[in-house]
């Protein structure tokens, strides 16, 4: 804090500012899941556990999480496989017309939400497929694939190829070669696609909202509840645990990232993003 | 000999490429070819009729009710980048040139801390801060300095364009840090030692060597705004409808397809438009800094 920088002090004042902008919802939000007041304003009533009880209980909640795990474990799964067989494509290997195939993988990133959200649901109601929660993982696992392939193109691009055509000297065949040189240095990559995906299919509302059909998710839940008022506090609490949850997965997303790029010495270019 | 060996290594990169290309052929390219399909057929009661016609398109563009909502979310993603970057350059630049190297990641990781964090309850938290009996109101009213609640700030253009500042924040700061990053800190001395002032450097050579990330930034920012659902939705009450309420209404509601799809089209046109302008922009500066 008393770096003594004397140019730098405004800047590192507006720095300070800025984070507690950024930190301003998260910060309030155990405050109000924690108050006894069932209005969400200041003054705060008095401390209570209640919200987090009544939301153990419900049974509408415990169905919408037991669908947002399925779809966030089955979706981040499939990202990821698919995600393996893009970066190692596109760092190991050329061939005509890369850019533009990977150019197009890529577009879930930036392209508007609703945008693939409504022209699935088109697709599928024109096919007759009926909206269920395999109906959402199937347009989870198209979203987190390009943040998979981010991450993991990192990670296959720092491998020394020498080690590799070293183990086929040594005997190995192809496969064997990629199960026991590089499967293991990109495993930290691996693991940080993983959690990258899964944080994202879990927060992920506007596929779910319009191709989960009845199924609740956690934020078509929440979404659902929002406009109750009384609901509110037990939403808070919800969003205190899911907060917690998501600091957690992304602390270890993070250690194992940067593990990897310790273990194949890699630069530290900072962030996921 | 050398041009099968590529052959042999193109044919694996294609093998190896295939999975997730098929999947997003399927997931993604289909379903995108459908509604530019279904924008050009005509709408029938509950059903789409197999008859070419511009018919939607005329609507879209001759609609005042469509043109006002999208111009209003235009001119929304505008601001929302506006703001967003300019209250991200700044960090950008003191995490680069500020921060010692080795908590530089840190400071990264507190940065993307909350962006990952349940979207829908932030921006419902941001209501809960702005709202008539919120936090900023009663603690101002607390506090003595006003009498009345402050309106400005809920239900309108202006929350909205806060929420989403906040929403996109990381999204910004990212590709300008990285930018800032790669500028050569020799040259800035060069600078300092030709006589010319800090703040001059500054502007003559840090800000154009930076324009290459504030530009991917503003892209970033710009496209997923325009299409922003939840926005509108929670903090403006749905009072004041986007391009994408506009979309999911007329998909949805009132089950008019083929008008949906023009509008999805004409907004992805136009989000193609801009950025193209922004790509082209980009190469210029690029063409400068060699």
């Amino acid at each position: 804090m008393k770096a003594g920088m004397f140019r730098g002090s405004g800047l590192r004042l507006y720095a300070l500012f800025y984070l507690l902008f950024l930190y301003a919802p998260i910060l309030l939000l155990p405050l109000f899941a924690f108050n006894s007041g069932t209005i969400i304003a200041f003054p705060l009533q008095g401390f209570t556990t209640d919200w987090f009880g009544q939301m153990w209980e419900n049974a509408t909640l415990r169905r919408a999480l037991g669908n947002s795990l399925t779809i966030a474990v089955s979706a981040s799964v499939l990202a990821t496989c698919f995600g393996i067989f893009a970066a190692r494509a596109s760092t190991r290997f050329s061939f005509p017309g890369k850019g533009g195939i990977m150019g197009f993988i890529m577009l879930p990133m930036v392209l508007p939400e609703i945008i693939v959200a409504m022209s699935l649901l088109v697709v599928l109601l024109g096919v007759g497929i009926e909206l269920s929660i395999l109906t959402v993982i199937f347009g989870h696992t198209l979203i987190c694939m390009p943040y998979a392939i981010a991450i993991l193109s990192t990670a296959f691009s720092s491998l020394d190829k020498s080690l590799e055509e070293a183990a086929y000297d040594l005997g190995e065949t192809k496969w064997s070669a990629f199960r026991l040189i590089t499967l293991p240095l990109v495993m930290p990559g691996i693991v940080s696609a993983l959690l990258i995906s899964f944080t994202i299919s879990l927060d992920e509302f506007i596929i779910a909202f319009f191709l989960a059909g009845s199924e609740p998710t956690l934020p078509t839940y929440i979404f659902s509840q929002l406009r109750f008022p009384k609901q509110i506090p037990m939403i808070m609490a919800l969003g205190t645990v899911l907060v917690a949850l998501s600091i957690c997965l992304l602390a270890i997303g993070e250690y194992f990232r940067r593990r990897g790029n310790a273990r194949i010495g890699g630069k530290e270019t900072g962030g996921f993003l | 000999m050398a041009k099968s060996g590529l052959d042999a290594e193109a044919r694996q990169g294609l093998t190896l490429m295939a999975p997730p290309f098929l999947y997003a052929l399927v997931i993604l390219a289909a379903p995108l070819l459908t509604i530019l399909t279904y924008s050009f057929l005509k709408d029938g009661y509950l059903e789409v009729i197999r008859e070419f016609t511009l018919d939607n398109y005329l609507q879209v563009w001759a609609d005042p009710i469509v043109r006002k909502i999208m111009l209003r979310s235009l001119f929304v993603s505008a601001l929302v980048t506006l703001v967003t970057v300019a209250l991200a350059f700044p960090i950008a630049y003191y995490v680069s040139f500020m921060v010692r190297p080795e908590r530089k990641s840190m400071w990264l990781f507190l940065i993307t801390i909350p962006f990952w964090t349940s979207y829908l309850i932030r921006v419902f938290l941001w209501k809960v801060i702005l709202g008539y009996n919120g936090v900023i109101n009663s603690t101002l009213t607390g506090l003595g300095i006003i009498d009345e609640p402050l309106t400005f700030i809920l239900y309108n253009v202006n929350s909205i364009v806060l929420t989403l500042a906040h929403a996109y924040a990381p999204f910004a700061i990212l590709p300008i840090f990285v930018s800032l990053e790669k500028i050569d800190r020799s040259l800035l001395e060069a600078g300092r030692d030709l006589g010319e002032s800090r703040a001059m450097t500054f502007w003559r050579v840090t800000l154009p060597l930076a324009m290459p990330g504030v530009i991917a930034a503003t892209l970033i920012v710009f496209i997923p705004t325009i299409g922003d659902y939840v926005t509108p939705e929670l903090i403006g009450g749905g009072k004041i409808p986007m391009i994408a309420n506009l979309i999911q209404v007329q998909m949805l509601a009132l089950d008019n397809r083929p008008l949906g799809s023009a509008l999805a089209v004409t907004a992805m046109l136009i989000v193609a438009v801009v950025s193209l302008i922004f790509l082209f922009l980009n190469r210029r500066f690029l063409k400068v800094r060699q």
